[in-house]
């Protein structure tokens, strides 16, 4: 899955079955002032229409495939650590303007993002490391709204969708939460690999 | 000893590896996102060192189930997953045979033949029903069927509710509810530009409903909805709520205590009820002309009929008093009762499970296949995941864990042997012939596909995401 979103979010265009026009209040760039879209304009819409599909903005055109970056400038590397669910570190050279969900689409590691970066669901939760979730923005209240809803909630709980990475956060180490009660048979613990 | 992980590339696995096993072949009894999760889990993994088949058979012509049918029209972003679904669908080893009633057209005991595993993830098609005397007059709707009616769903097409009344009372304080409220009281402006059905927008255009209360018999820190659509109705333009001060009584004190999610909730609840309006906010609420409101310590007791006694005047409350307090506090009838004028009676107690197939266990108490993660107790081959597995409550999120935790029971199953993977099994080819041989024509993903394409040219025709197409028109591609 996290393949296939890969080579979707690489397309730098998400396949969208709802035409709704795009709520960019609800994208970081936006606030980053980062993005180029304007879907005020009707015509930029129309824009991306290719043969019978609609195709409209989500955050996947956003990031950084299109990002102003340039991927050889080593001021634009961002480090970051993807811990996954069995506990193993993945570490990812990633640029600035990365968003943390596609990012970990684009390296194969397991964060669902349901409704694509709309915060209509709480499926691409993470725990951010203590050194690095204070240097985040403060969460909009929908995204507070949505983790809400996350199982296993922590103080240091985000929303991997809303992430979009900047040099301050190089270093940063995202955690995904261990989902379910009944991951291990018999109560073994695995040695971190 | 072995561990459930969706990476199998450990060394104490490789010892596991069987020289006789057959390509294991799944198959999934529901297409909504219980069967999609469970499907795209065990497409990834390769249980000694095979890779899975997985069929999806689904009862209506059209998959992603409540995605598709229960999400209210005016929430499209939820609906993006079905993109997931989608590609789910699409893969090689999977293959989705709409128009299939199973229980009926197949027996899951024919499926079982079939396959290595069958998982029923069929979710919950009915609903609770309030069981009070006038439950069944002219008026009064269970969520389930409301929202099918605004939302497409083949079965609820002729609902045809009558809007001419002033009033609707809401049963039930979940998020169902909330969505119901919302569609009931929005402004025309906004739910055109949605995928709702023709015919409820047009009933809602002629909607005399100005006024909905939400009921429920316990208290506001009881309250099933969440924060999301409480906003929704507290910031839906044209309206204002209208709550009841006393309800609230101990709120304020009870908020330290609660955790952060519940906390919020009842801090937003709290404002709403009970804070003094500033000056644009009173503007705001004098030019409203929809009213909604919670109330609390109510429980239905009689839904109330007019003279001739056929259509609903109005509903009996019978109110309560809460014993215990915050999650597991429990209502308590007082004995005293209270009338509400109303001409809408919307039942949202809940979702129910029906069972689909005498073979297979059922809890008829709880209305779920009773189950130790994802495994049906009692049986072999057999497993749940989503609501059928853990009862009818739950966002995208839990059933997306709840489906992915029983994927990875079979996997480990599989892999531990506890499922016989040694026997060559056949899996929709036998199914298929079964079929034809009954006359049920099934329909194929990429039938659902020049489906979903019309829809959607229809309804960009009218300003609109999609129209719904009927059953008929399915069948006949």
């Amino acid at each position: 899955m996290a393949a296939a979103a890969a080579v979707r979010s690489s397309m730098g265009l998400t396949l969208r079955l709802s035409r709704a026009i795009p709520d960019c209040s609800s994208c970081p760039l936006n606030r980053l002032k980062s993005c180029g879209v304007n879907p005020q304009s009707r015509g930029s819409f129309e824009s991306f229409r290719t043969m019978n599909r609609h195709l409209q903005t989500s955050i996947g055109l956003c990031h950084s495939e299109e990002g102003s970056s340039n991927a050889e400038d080593p001021e634009d590397v961002v480090n970051v650590v993807y811990i996954d669910r069995s506990g193993q570190r993945i570490p990812v050279k990633a640029k600035v303007g990365d968003n943390v969900l596609y990012l970990a689409h684009k390296h194969g590691i397991d964060l669902e993002g349901a409704c694509e970066a709309s915060l209509a669901c709480s499926t691409c939760h993470v725990y951010v490391n203590a050194e690095h979730f204070d240097k985040l923005p403060d969460p909009a209240e929908r995204e507070d709204d949505m983790l809400d809803m996350a199982p296993m909630l922590q103080e240091n709980s985000r929303l991997g969708c809303q992430i979009i990475l900047t040099p301050e956060l190089d270093g940063i180490e995202l955690t995904l939460p261990k989902i379910t009660r009944n991951f291990y048979v018999d109560g073994h613990v695995p040695k971190p690999h | 000893m072995f561990i459930a992980m969706e990476c199998i590339a450990l060394p104490d696995l490789a010892l596991r590896v069987r020289f006789s096993s057959c390509t294991p072949k799944v198959c999934i009894v529901g297409s909504g996102p219980a069967g999609f999760y469970t499907a795209q889990h065990l497409l990834k993994v390769n249980p000694t060192h095979q890779n899975v088949h997985v069929d999806i058979y689904e009862r209506l012509p059209v998959p992603f189930g409540l995605v598709r049918f229960g999400v209210a029209p005016d929430h499209p972003e939820v609906k993006n997953v079905i993109n997931t679904f989608t590609q789910t669908a699409k893969h090689s080893r999977c293959r989705f045979y709409g128009n299939v009633n199973v229980g009926k057209d197949v027996s899951v005991g024919e499926l079982k033949q079939a396959y290595h595993a069958v998982v029923l993830s069929y979710g919950a098609e009915g609903n609770r029903s309030m069981g009070v005397p006038g439950e069944g007059l002219a008026g009064v709707y269970s969520a389930k069927d409301f929202v099918g009616w605004y939302n497409g769903h083949p079965s609820c097409r002729e609902l045809n509710p009558d809007l001419n009344c002033e009033t609707a009372v809401i049963l039930g304080q979940g998020n169902v509810a909330l969505d119901v409220a919302r569609v009931l009281l929005s402004p025309i402006d906004i739910l055109k530009k949605t995928d709702i059905t023709q015919p409820a927008l047009e009933a809602l255009v002629r909607s005399q409903i100005r006024r909905v209360l939400i009921v429920g018999r316990r208290g506001p820190v009881q309250v099933a909805c969440t924060i999301k659509e409480l906003r929704e109705m507290v910031n839906l333009p044209g309206t204002k709520s209208e709550m009841v001060e006393a309800d609230f009584d101990g709120v304020t004190e009870a908020l330290k205590d609660l955790p952060r999610p519940r906390k919020r909730l009842t801090e937003l609840l709290l404002k709403t009820a009970l804070d003094t309006p500033g000056d644009k906010e009173q503007q705001r609420r004098h030019q409203a002309s929809r009213t909604w409101g919670f109330r609390f310590f109510r429980s239905p007791s009689e839904v109330l009929a007019d003279a001739d006694g056929n259509k609903t005047v109005g509903i009996r409350l019978a109110v309560t008093r809460l014993e215990g307090s915050g999650e597991g506090a429990r209502a308590v009838l007082t004995g005293e009762v209270e009338d509400v004028t109303c001409g809408l009676v919307i039942s949202s107690i809940g979702y129910k499970s029906h069972p689909i197939d005498p073979s297979v266990p059922f809890d008829t108490r709880r209305a779920v296949i009773p189950n130790t993660m994802g495994r049906v107790k009692q049986a072999t081959g057999l497993y749940c995941s989503g609501w059928l597995k853990t009862g009818p409550t739950g966002v995208i999120a839990t059933t997306m864990n709840n489906s992915f935790d029983t994927a990875r029971s079979l996997v480990e199953d599989m892999e531990s042997e506890a499922l016989d993977l040694s026997s060559v099994k056949t899996g929709s080819e036998v199914i298929s012939a079964l079929l034809e041989e009954r006359g049920v024509k099934s329909v194929s993903f990429s039938d659902w596909e020049k489906i979903d394409s019309v829809e959607m040219s229809r309804g960009e025709a009218s300003g609109k995401t999609r129209t719904w197409s009927r059953r008929e028109t399915i069948l006949l591609l």
